[in-house]
């Protein structure tokens, strides 16, 4: 399983990364967290730390909105963004149709939330870059780690484009998002998408939740909600799609996202190419030091 | 001076994680591996051209050099008992991986071309031939691959400069491992660590210059701050150990120890530099976003 590793897990445009390892798998599955739906509960939060038994890191008054988990790290898998800001929700002169209430809109403010997690991407730099093979990729082309592999070398950590993986400091292991690997094998849902009240947080098979995101990226267009996008569902990105992808309402990097991740690993065959240069030079430069009277 | 660059962020905080890695141990271990490496070359050409006094302390100074590694990549570990871990799987994805299995070859052969100098006419033994050689061949790999290590990350200033690392590393390697030369040889034997002592700082120096180009607003992160002060300071020394060198390296045994210390010193304040602005980078959105924006732009104009 682990043990079959891929050599270049890092080709670009290939969608289906569990087929590297696996001759038969599932489909692959996913999240789509449609953050025009979350409403800060933080119950995905609650649920992600109850299920997988992740240690409390701190209730800490952060001053940022309503946020007070900071950001993903090896004890917070799931992360609500609270963002404050000076922008119409939508068209200012579009009506909303809410549960069946027309809600006129005068205000010039609006609060995004959203709830980040782990990305599982296609090509997942923490998984090319571990050298004991304890970070995986599951039949469900999501990537674990093994907790009774893992020696904590850490590098991991800086490799993540997103910085979700990292390091318990009291454990010396490094912990991120399973995907709820232990319920997927169960056929369940993970706790974070079962506990989220409003579907901000939906979980299927990729290729289904990606048909989703487009036709509700076209209704929110429709009813006047500007800068719609969706964010990480392009398997010609940089890290070749995630598994886990979003729909945003502004940037990716008013969300703490980066906009233009990559898995840098598309760089390695050029960076061992000129680490061989390098090397050879150095052998050359040590020959040419001889080459002389005395 | 550029402007300040327009970005946003979440409240400023990072984006990338910083390496959890200790800067004793890791650029430390940065430093050392150089170092061992190239020594290991120069000592093989030193014993093959006749120069034992030279080939002496930069095979003793290897050998110290790796072990101190080892124990400072172990060290370093989340979990050090499970060390062995890394030996489950080879990954050319991993340079990590990739380093191992280097190491795993290297540091025993280093070791026991060592031992052969403290054993009365062991460096003439068949085994302690295969060691040394083996360890001059292996040396560059050791000290080119670790510039692929950090730069195979999400960290800007190491990533943005990918492709000047392994340059920038060996360069530094060369002019360390010219400095033990010089620091442990007698004057009759240390012309070649005096010549490679001006070949690895010319290229160290071209090699960083070329990377603060290539790396753009992230560069602030080499110049500003604690890894700034390093960065100069592995200039300074790099060019007194080069002056030092040249005009006294071959008439002071004084004048050649000295500059041969300044070149030591020099690779080791750049490692610390580099390891330096590799965290400052990641703890600034700044150096995330901006070179991104810049990237999408100029492919999607």
């Amino acid at each position: 399983m682990s043990e079959r590793l891929s050599l270049l897990s890092s080709v670009r445009g290939h969608g289906d990364p569990a087929a590297d390892v696996y001759d038969e798998h599932p489909p692959r599955m996913g999240f789509f967290t449609d953050t025009s739906l979350c409403i800060g509960c933080k119950a995905c939060e609650v649920a992600c730390k109850e299920w997988n038994r992740v240690p409390e890191d701190g209730l800490n008054f952060t001053g940022m909105s309503f946020d007070n988990s900071e950001g993903l790290s090896a004890d917070t898998w799931r992360h609500v963004a609270f963002i404050e800001q000076r922008k119409p929700v939508g068209d200012s002169q579009a009506n909303f149709q809410h549960t069946g209430a027309t809600v006129e809109l005068d205000s010039d403010f609006r609060w995004l939330m959203s709830s980040d997690v782990c990305k599982h991407c296609t090509d997942a730099a923490c998984l090319d870059v571990c050298p004991t093979g304890a970070l995986f990729r599951t039949e469900f082309g999501t990537v674990v780690v093994q907790e009774d592999i893992c020696n904590g070398c850490g590098y991991c950590v800086p490799a993540c484009p997103y910085g979700v993986i990292g390091k318990r400091e009291d454990d010396g292991r490094v912990w991120k998002c399973t995907l709820c690997y232990d319920r997927l094998g169960e056929g369940m849902e993970p706790a974070c998408a079962k506990a989220c009240p409003t579907n901000s947080i939906q979980f299927g098979e990729l290729d289904e939740l990606r048909v989703r995101a487009a036709g509700r990226v076209e209704q929110l267009q429709q009813a006047g909600v500007l800068d719609v996008r969706l964010y990480g569902e392009d398997p010609g990105d940089g890290v070749g799609g995630d598994g886990a992808f979003f729909l945003l309402l502004d940037e990716p990097e008013v969300y703490g996202l980066p906009p233009d991740p990559i898995a840098t690993t598309h760089d390695l065959p050029r960076m061992w190419r000129n680490a061989a240069i390098a090397a050879a030079g150095l052998l050359g430069a040590v020959g040419a030091s001889f080459a002389g009277r005395r | 001076m550029v402007a300040e660059a327009e970005f946003t962020s979440y409240y400023g905080r990072p984006i990338v994680k910083e390496p959890t890695w200790q800067a004793l141990d890791i650029a430390g271990y940065l430093f050392l591996g150089g170092l061992a490496g190239a020594s290991s070359t120069l000592a093989a050409g030193a014993q093959l051209s006749g120069r034992p006094g030279l080939a002496r302390p930069l095979k003793l100074g290897a050998a110290g050099a790796i072990s101190l590694s080892l124990v400072a990549l172990v060290r370093d570990l989340g979990r050090p008992a499970r060390f062995l871990n890394m030996l489950r799987v080879f990954k050319p994805t991993s340079p990590m991986s990739v380093g191992v299995w280097i190491l795993s070859a290297y540091a025993p052969a280093a070791g026991v071309a060592a031992l052969a100098e403290l054993v009365p006419l062991g460096r003439l033994s068949p085994l302690a031939k295969l060691g040394t050689a083996g360890a001059a061949l292996i040396g560059p790999a050791v000290a080119s691959y670790t510039g692929v290590l950090i730069a195979n990350t999400a960290t800007p200033a190491w990533h943005e400069g990918h492709r000047e690392m392994p340059f920038v590393f060996v360069g530094s390697a060369a002019s360390a491992a010219a400095g033990l030369g010089l620091l442990g040889a007698p004057l009759v034997e240390n012309a070649p660590a005096q010549r490679l002592a001006v070949i690895g700082a010319l290229a160290e120096i071209t090699a960083v210059r070329l990377l603060e180009r290539r790396v753009g607003i992230v560069a602030e992160t080499y110049h500003r701050g604690h890894a700034g002060t390093l960065m100069r300071s592995a200039e300074a020394l790099t060019l007194a150990g080069l002056a030092g060198a040249s005009l006294t390296g071959r008439r002071s045994r004084f004048g050649a120890a000295v500059s041969g210390a300044a070149l030591l010193a020099a690779s080791a304040c750049a490692r610390f530099g580099i390891f330096e602005a590799g965290r400052e980078s990641a703890r600034d959105p700044k150096y995330t976003v901006v070179p991104q924006r810049e990237r999408m732009q100029a492919e999607r104009p």
